[in-house]
């Protein structure tokens, strides 16, 4: 045993401008770490996008080919509303991947080890949906690909399918708070995968595959009102795909409710999130 | 500088019904090896839980390396290392990776989180593992780079929680000759376990703790000696010999002694260890008698813990 080892001491962080300064470098820190998984285990990666893709296989293929949602005929048009759908689709169900994560690392006493040590206590919340949400972003570019492959397109012009891209990682961005809450509340990574229940009637009741007219009319509202709905409807109107809708609200401002809707998720559920963090040891 | 490194004072911890920890007190001296020793459940956890700034303190006072845990927790932090009960290292980078990475979360610049982590991957003896993921390690292994973690900062004091469960004995003897190797370096070491052989082993002093309080604090010699006396312990080597050893351990031995047939042992607690053990030598020559083996036995610190603890939950 060496015993000229260095014994380091962290920097102070007593000023504010100090503070701010740490706690970016360790956003920046748990961001990379994330990077270094996908780096040295890109197969967990693959596994990941295998889901949505089998759903984009079987709604276009299987399901499409009885489904009537531009009244031209079976199966007609389809692709054109489906895959914006399964766009939508993914960001929705992501966050299932972010609590499953999370509830993982409070499993394996990370989080406690984090929690004894000098960093942020924001950085785990927030640098967790950096990654995450940089991570969709390459989810949905393989995703495109593979539905541009099987025929889909875009319409739009180039502005518009950048600007239903963003719409899609600001509603994945505001999910991610809510999965990163729900791993640091729940007992283990069982109980979040017993969520998946819940995550998946949330993605479905919506018009992400069906047009909400054709639902049961208590259902409706539901799927009218459902933030991933808005999402779905606004970004095939800014791909030029079919848009079949209604006259609720949320249908007829579909682009407005897709950022606020967000935007609402967010401000609920980050500082819930961050608090839960704090409070793990109440 | 004060000559304790921590101070607990009446810490309670209630967890609705359940009273984790009930007027708890403690005091670890600076640079030693501190045991919190006591049976699942006792209230262990808990209190390096609170210690560690992990937990909310209800009532009481600690403070940790000159910090009070509740009004300064980022200071606290600051001079602190916790391996928890299960292995808090990232299965998918290598052991390196893992390093750097909870270096760098300990605000150490880049080049400096390298240069340290491969300090560390030597003194816990891992640079040919360096590379590997952490996933493929032995637990012995693992364990050793969870405190390589936890020592990045050469803290001031090294919280160990059960640092040995679950591991093999090879593995268990791995962890201690890490562990023994920290104080070295200055750093204080608390640990908690349930195995009495640990703690005897690795600690200058052994808090005894059970349902949620200090029981008794002292070392570990210390607490085999609230035992009571030492026992003068002969073997015979027939059966036949087994009277006349009893008679002369009887003439030495205060009361009645205690005969074990099977064994062909006769034992008796005595006043003056050195001179029962001597007369008792001198008797055995002068009968001509034969035995495997003559000596004075210590209770083990089995016995001890069972009697303290036995003696204060009775």
């Amino acid at each position: 045993m060496t015993h000229d080892m260095t014994t380091p001491r962290p920097a102070a962080d007593d000023s504010v401008g100090d503070r701010i300064r740490w706690t970016l470098s360790d956003y920046r820190v748990v961001v990379g770490q994330e990077f270094a998984h996908l780096v040295r285990q890109p197969a967990n990666f693959a596994w990941q996008l295998g889901f949505p893709v089998v759903m984009v296989l079987l709604f276009v293929y299987v399901f499409g080919s009885a489904m009537d949602v531009t009244g031209q005929g079976a199966g007609v048009g389809y692709i054109g509303y489906a895959m914006p759908g399964l766009f939508a689709m993914t960001m929705a169900f992501g966050f299932m991947n972010t609590a499953f994560a999370v509830a993982d690392m409070k499993e394996k006493g990370f989080i406690d080890r984090v929690r004894s040590m000098p960093m942020a206590s924001s950085a785990i919340v927030v640098g967790r949906n950096l990654a995450d949400t940089i991570q969709a972003a390459v989810d949905l570019a393989v995703l495109a690909v593979i539905a541009l492959l099987i025929g889909w397109s875009s319409d739009g012009m180039l502005w518009q399918t950048i600007a239903a891209f963003a719409l899609l990682l600001w509603l994945r961005f505001s999910l991610i708070w809510v999965g990163i809450w729900i791993g640091l509340l729940v007992n283990g990574t069982e109980q979040a995968g017993n969520l998946f229940a819940l995550a998946f009637p949330f993605g479905m009741i919506s018009s992400v595959f069906t047009p909400p007219e054709l639902m049961p009319s208590w259902l409706q509202p539901v799927a009218e009102w459902n933030p991933v709905s808005a999402t779905a409807t606004s970004i095939r109107e800014l791909f030029g795909n079919p848009v079949p809708i209604g006259d609720a609200w949320p249908e007829v401002h579909a682009m407005t409710a897709a950022i606020i809707w967000p935007l609402v998720i967010t401000a609920i559920f980050l500082p819930l999130g961050v608090r839960r963090f704090r409070n793990l040891g109440r | 500088m004060s000559s304790s490194v921590i101070e607990a004072h009446g810490l309670t911890r209630r967890f609705g019904e359940t009273v984790a920890l009930d007027d708890f007190d403690l005091d670890v001296a600076r640079g030693s090896v501190h045991g919190l020793l006591g049976p699942n459940g006792a209230g262990k956890t808990t209190a390096v839980r609170i210690l560690t700034t992990l937990q909310r303190l209800q009532t009481g006072t600690a403070v940790v390396a000159g910090h009070d845990v509740v009004r300064e927790p980022r200071q606290v932090r600051r001079r602190i290392g916790l391996t928890g009960q299960q292995t808090a290292v990232d299965d998918l980078l290598s052991a390196r990776q893992n390093l750097v990475y909870f270096g760098r979360l300990f605000r150490l610049g880049k080049a400096d989180a390298r240069a340290r982590a491969d300090e560390l991957l030597a003194q816990f003896g891992l640079t040919a593992s360096a590379d590997r993921v952490p996933k493929k390690f032995s637990g012995g292994m693992r364990r050793r780079l969870d405190l390589a973690a936890s020592m990045i900062l050469a803290p001031d004091v090294l919280f160990l929680d059960e640092p040995t469960t679950g591991l093999d004995p090879a593995g268990r003897r791995e962890v201690w000759e890490a562990i023994a190797g920290l104080t070295a370096g200055g750093t204080t070491v608390l640990l908690t376990t349930h195995y009495l052989d640990e703690a005897d082993r690795l600690c200058d002093r052994i808090s005894v703790v059970d349902r949620g309080r200090n029981v008794v604090d002292d070392t570990p010699d210390g607490l085999k000696r609230r035992m009571g006396a030492e026992r003068l312990e002969v073997v015979a080597t027939t059966p036949e010999a087994l009277e006349s050893i009893t008679e002369v351990v009887k003439a030495v031995g205060t009361g009645e002694p205690s005969v074990e047939a099977e064994a062909l042992t006769v034992s008796a607690f005595v006043h003056d260890p050195v001179d029962a053990l001597v007369s008792a030598a001198a008797e055995i020559r002068q009968r001509r008698l034969e035995v495997a083996d003559l000596g004075l036995r210590r209770p083990t610190l089995d016995e001890a813990f069972l009697e303290l603890v036995g003696r204060e939950t009775a």
